[in-house]
């Protein structure tokens, strides 16, 4: 019942909030940051009073029928990594809500409509064990997000959102084919028709089917992951959407892509997996290493950290695919830390253009001077991105290349030499943004409260994942383990 | 008393938090007090601590405390874990104490600057993570101290970063020494797929037990390593970062070059020093490296005009005595050294530090002269540090320590008589670039007035270190005993040198290098300057000045390729696929409503045709 | 036997007599006057063909070509007015407003 709740509390909070708007602006948007709060709460409370042996199995479930005919059932699950993922949903999506608590001021209501009904959709991707339910969380997600950018998004808004969707859109229906064809393979093989995660586990199938079905899910994850080749999408949805849009696409969205890998990828179909391995752990690190020279490049703010996303997440591609505990766990690691540093970054660089209305480096500099907690918030979280010890991503990456070392040399090499590249960005990032003359003059006001605890909620949540990780290792721990264990040959 | 080890690190650290948060709203007096007292008092317990260790050895020579697991992931499981043997002793005394003695100089430098507070939270986190570095129990804490201190460098060099040159010197240094770094962290991969740990102590018994020596195993760990410790201890090829570094404020200078940041690496190879033993051919690259650089760096700092660049060739010299030494195998006369650079270095930056401040900022040597009347304190300090780096015989730490180091290079079984031809080779290049600095600095004609004379926060630190400057070399005995309990011992080969030899040829060279330094500087001017104005000297002193061009070909070789590339690619090339895809689309719409024209007979013919064409498929196919 | 194939050759050529009028002549009515060809040319071609057989299926869909054909033609008449009302002319490419 209790991961009931987690999805309609933002559904109806969500409709309750447009209509609100119609009275009271402010309501509103309480009435949105309440809903994601409560919702954070709940998962704090399910985190709170689970039992570590549990971890291996659901920690909740829910289930009722819904077209029992062809074993379509309205499941729900619940274990260790989508616990971490919820949390993580419900910590940026109240955070997102307070980001654009200044920013927002038309269409309110539909906005926070929008945005609770996309962290809705992404809490039913982290949450069904039904496959037809999880593609309808799946596109759950598209619809409010193509709003959140074409209505308020910056200047390239609507080409953004249309390419975004025309990606999304088509990989998933990719991924239908690939649903229904196991579906089909599925029935052929035990004479039952389920959409049933646990049903179609171990399905027995031909190996060429294997592997079509496969890619058909490989691409839809890439896509939002998202892999390199695929990924053309990100910077530009990235850097037309407004703050909160850019803190969930990066943060929460992306994550869905790699949620989906381990989720289904790796268990459903192990054998295809495993012989696609190296093609897509070379393509998480060509990722890595393109997405980072990619961001050196740019001059835009938040196009350069659109970029790093791509450099980072191509970290948890590689750690999927090593397939080993380290680098799994690596890569969750990296999710849930990605999403906070991302998400602080594109926070920061929002607050920065509502107050000097450019996202142009050039235009910038010296802003250290005039807004020293801005700028030293900016410093730590560039800090965080390029990998610095003692913060949370470094544990994610560094685990990742311990793992990745086991599989290739070559590979982990590499990647350690794109640790090596998000130097550069990052630096480049502080140096151009913050420091250097203020040759243009800015006067701006250093960040509101409101902000501050914004940072501060997100800097002392790196410095607990880089100093601390062990809770939160442990609590996906035996999820990566079972996925482990499905890897043909072990 | 060790089981408040945490602490040295833990209190710096805490202060530099508290500076950070709480700093901007702090007056200055209050920002010194912190930063300074955060120092202080890990400086006091480090001396407890050390008086402790001294007068009750923990067993086994070394005490380990762990504070908690820092991340366990099947069977790597490194914790947050202090390790104190002799050697991390040593290090982490003199550091602290070190550092202090700059907090107090700076306390007083720094004043009336905005970022005063901002300074003094750098300056504590760079020494909590120094001091975690040493203390570490395991390679992935010691490389979180690694970046640590990169990252602090970064920060204070570009710490007026309203100057785009500081930040770009500040980059330089965190990126130069990160390719080190990279390096070392696939070393740190290799060692745990082999060995299955990181933690320093076993690794080194898993490595004695396990590898042969020679297996390519230990000789690509090592090489690794060696390429992390280059990268931070700024010797050749990666040393081009150090005289930039100089962009930063003196205090900084002295912290990076004396205590912290550029003895990392020094520190790292002797704490992994069975790996090293195991790999000789590495051994051996070590000295060759530290002798290449020791003399290449030697030529450099004898050519420029900026006090502080100097300083910064003179250390990077120094550091590359420290890498012969232990390529030789000369384990605590390397770490010895350690111990009398931190004091004569710390001293020289101190002291060029109030000769500066005394003359508005000013750097070029050649616009300084005749201080020696006009600072006084500076002068002398100056003079006993200079002495000690140039290795002054029988009085001096500095020679003692050099003098160590170029009996085991002769004397070893790795090393040899070209290697101490090159340490001698140095020790008339730094006499000679030593004197040549004094001469031009304090004697000869007053060239630019005094505007500010240093107060006691200033002085009274360089006094210190002078003292220590001095009798630092005394406790040569006593040291090597201690630190015999944490590296092993120097291995004699035959037939060498004698001790007495090679004390008399380091004092020789010193006297020639001294006189030289007199005779082109202070006696015949004219000569320098003769000597620079033809065409072959102009040319030798454009390549020396420039650090025989490295920084050029780096920059044609590695930085311009990255920066085109980066910046041609700034629309992303794989988009234009997508680009291709959304024209070719676009292309087909048009294509098919240009045959929409309106015209009535045309539709009716498309229909006949296509009613032909049809009919004939369907007939005949 | 009825001469089956002399009329098919005869509804043929008056098809495609019809298919070139409409395609020639710009005239709406010339173009309304080839469609009534082209219609009786298909007429034929099933009065034929139920001759041949001895069916009288045939007969029977000429007769619903003939009611279609009056039907169209009326439509047409009417059309063809209204445009002459609006354009003053019955050019086809004159009044070619579904353009693309």
């Amino acid at each position: 019942m209790i991961l009931l709740c987690l999805i309609l509390i933002p559904l109806i909070a969500g409709a309750l909030a447009w209509a609100a708007a119609r009275w009271s602006l402010s309501a509103c948007r309480w009435i949105a940051l309440l809903a994601v709060a409560a919702d954070f709460v709940l998962t704090l409370v399910l985190w709170g009073s689970h039992s570590p042996a549990g971890l291996g199995t659901w920690l909740a479930e829910a289930d009722w029928e819904w077209i029992p005919q062809v074993g379509i059932r309205f499941h729900l699950a619940l274990d260790g990594l989508s616990l971490l993922l919820l949390m993580l949903t419900f910590f940026l999506g109240a955070l997102s809500v307070l980001a654009s608590w200044r920013e927002i001021t038309e269409g309110v209501g539909f906005f926070h409509f929008n945005l609770l009904w996309i962290l809705a959709g992404i809490a039913g991707v982290f949450l069904a064990v039904n496959l037809f339910l999880f593609y309808f969380a799946w596109e759950l997600m598209l619809a409010p997000m193509y709003f959140l950018i074409a209505i308020w998004g910056h200047e390239n808004r609507v080409y953004a959102a249309v390419k975004f969707f025309i990606f999304t859109q088509l990989s998933g229906l990719l991924m239908l084919v690939a649903i229904l064809a196991l579906v089909f393979v599925h029935h052929r093989a035990t004479g039952v028709y389920s959409f049933e995660y646990q049903d179609l586990l171990g399905t027995t199938m031909p190996p060429g089917a294997e592997m079509w079905m496969m890619l058909g899910f490989f691409i839809a994850f890439a896509v939002k992951l998202p892999a390199i080749v695929l990924h053309t999408w990100l910077p530009d949805a990235h850097t037309e959407a407004p703050t909160a849009g850019s803190v969930i696409l990066a943060g929460l969205l992306l994550k869905t892509g790699a949620y989906g890998m381990l989720r289904f990828v790796l268990p459903l179909f192990p054998h295809a997996a495993a012989s696609f391995a190296p093609i897509a752990m070379a393509l998480g690190v060509a990722g890595i290493l393109y997405g980072a020279l990619l961001a050196f490049g740019q001059t835009d703010l938040k196009r350069l950290v659109a970029y790093t996303s791509v450099s980072h997440l191509g970290f948890v591609l590689l750690g999927i695919f090593v397939w080993n505990p380290l680098a799994l766990q690596g890569a969750v690691m990296t999710m849930i830390c990605h999403g906070i540093s991302t998400g602080a970054l594109f926070i920061l660089v929002g607050a920065l253009q509502d107050r000097i209305h450019t996202r142009e480096m050039d235009r910038m500099g010296g802003i250290w001077s005039t807004a020293p907690r801005l700028s030293g918030a900016a410093l730590f979280f560039a800090l965080a991105s390029l990998g610095l010890p003692g913060l949370g991503d470094f544990v994610g990456e560094f685990l990742v290349l311990l793992g990745a070392y086991r599989q290739s040399i070559v590979l982990a090499t590499l990647a350690a030499i794109g640790v090596l590249f998000a130097t550069f960005y990052a630096l480049q990032f502080v140096q151009r943004a913050f420091q250097g003359p203020n040759t243009l003059n800015w006067r701006i006001p250093d960040l509101v409260p409101r902000e501050g605890l914004v940072m501060a909620l997100m800097i002392i949540a790196l410095l607990w994942l880089g100093l601390y990780p062990r809770p939160v290792l442990d609590t996906f721990e035996p999820v990566m383990a079972r996925i482990e264990q499905m890897a043909p040959g072990r | 008393m060790l089981p408040l080890l945490w602490l040295v690190p833990a209190i710096p650290f805490a202060g530099a938090l508290t500076l950070a948060v709480l700093g901007p709203r702090m007056r200055e007096k209050a920002a010194a007090v912190i930063g300074t007292g955060s120092i202080a008092v890990s400086a006091v317990i480090s001396l407890f601590i050390a008086a402790a260790f001294l007068t009750a050895p923990p067993a086994a020579g070394a005490y380990t405390q762990t504070l908690w697991t820092w991340i366990d992931v099947g069977s790597f499981r490194p914790a947050i874990a202090f390790y104190l043997d002799a050697l991390s002793l040593v290090m982490m005394t003199v550091v602290t104490f070190v550092s202090f003695l700059i907090h107090v100089y700076s306390a007083e430098f720094m004043r009336g600057d905005e970022g005063y507070s901002r300074f003094f939270a750098y300056m504590n986190l760079f020494v909590a993570s120094m001091v975690t570095l040493l203390l570490a129990d395991n390679l992935l804490l010691l490389y979180l101290g690694w970046e640590g201190v990169g990252l602090c460098s970064y920060l204070l060099i570009g710490f007026w970063y309203q100057d785009p040159a500081n930040g770009l010197a500040g980059r330089k240094a965190f990126i130069v020494t990160r390719i080190g770094d990279t390096a070392m962290a696939v070393g740190l991969f290799l060692l745990f797929h082999n060995l299955g740990t990181l933690r320093i102590q076993d690794l080194m018994h898993a490595a004695q037990s396990q590898w042969p020596v020679g297996s390519a195993y230990a000789i690509a760990a090592a090489a690794l390593l060696l390429g992390g410790a280059v990268g931070k201890s700024a010797q050749l090829p990666l040393q081009t970062w150090l005289p930039d570094a100089m962009a930063g404020p003196t205090p900084t200078s002295a912290l990076i070059h004396a205590a912290t940041m550029v003895t990392a690496g020094v520190y790292l190879i002797a704490r992994t020093h069975v790996l090293f033993a195991l790999a000789p051919p590495v051994q051996f690259a070590v000295a060759v490296v530290g002798a290449a650089t020791l003399l290449m760096a030697g030529f450099s700092a004898a050519t420029q005009n900026d006090i502080k660049r100097v300083l910064a060739y003179s250390t990077i010299s120094q550091i590359g005595y420290m890498f012969l030494a232990l390529g030789v195998g000369a384990w605590s006369a390397a770490i010895f050294h350690f111990m009398t650079h931190a004091f004569f270095k710390a001293l020289l930056f101190l002291a060029a530090g109030i000769v500066i401040e005394a003359l508005h900022h000013e750097h070029n040597i050649f616009r300084m002269g005749g201080l020696r009347n006009e600072l006084p304190v500076a002068f002398w300090t100056f003079l006993i540090g200079g002495c000690a780096l140039a290795g002054l015989p029988l009085i001096t730490a500095g020679y003692y320590s050099k003098d160590l180091i170029l009996w085991s290079a002769a004397n070893s079984t790795a090393g040899g008589m070209g290697l101490w031809a090159a340490g001698m080779a140095g020790v008339v290049l730094t006499s000679l670039y030593t004197f040549r600095l004094i001469f031009l600095v304090f004697f000869g004609r007053l060239e630019t007035a005094v505007s500010h004379r240093p107060g006691l926060a200033m002085t009274v630190p360089a006094c210190v270190l002078a003292f220590l400057s001095i009798v630092g070399g005394f406790g040569k005995l006593p040291f090597e005993a201690l630190l015999a309990t944490a590296l092993p011992q120097f291995r004699e080969a035959g037939g060498g040198m004698s001790e007495a030899l090679a004390s008399a040829a380091a004092g020789l060279a010193f006297l020639a290098g001294l006189l030289a330094a007199w005779y082109a500087y202070l006696q015949n001017p004219s000569l320098a300057r003769s000597a620079a104005a033809n065409p072959a000297g102009r040319l030798l002193h454009r390549f020396w000045f420039s650090d025989w061009g490295m920084d050029w070909l780096y920059d044609r070789v590695f930085i311009r390729p990255v920066v085109w590339a980066a910046s041609a690619n700034k629309a992303d090339v794989i988009d234009s696929i997508y680009d291709g895809l959304a024209g070719a689309a676009a292309l087909c719409y048009r294509l098919l409503s240009a045959t929409e024209t309106g015209k009535l007979r045309w539709y009716a013919a498309w229909i006949a045709g296509g009613s032909v064409v049809t009919l004939a498929i369907v007939m005949w196919l | 036997m009825f001469p089956i194939r002399e009329g098919f050759l005869l509804s043929g050529v008056l098809f495609t007599l019809g298919v070139i009028g409409v395609l020639v002549r710009r005239n709406l009515l010339f173009v309304l006057m080839s469609i009534e060809v082209m219609l009786n040319a298909a007429g034929l071609a099933f009065v034929a063909a139920g001759a041949r057989w001895g069916q009288p299926d045939g007969q029977v869909v000429f007769l619903f070509i003939l009611a279609m054909a009056a039907a169209e033609v009326s439509v047409g008449l009417a059309l063809v007015l209204e445009l002459y009302h609006q354009y003053k002319s019955l050019d086809t490419d004159a009044i070619s407003r579904m353009r693309g």
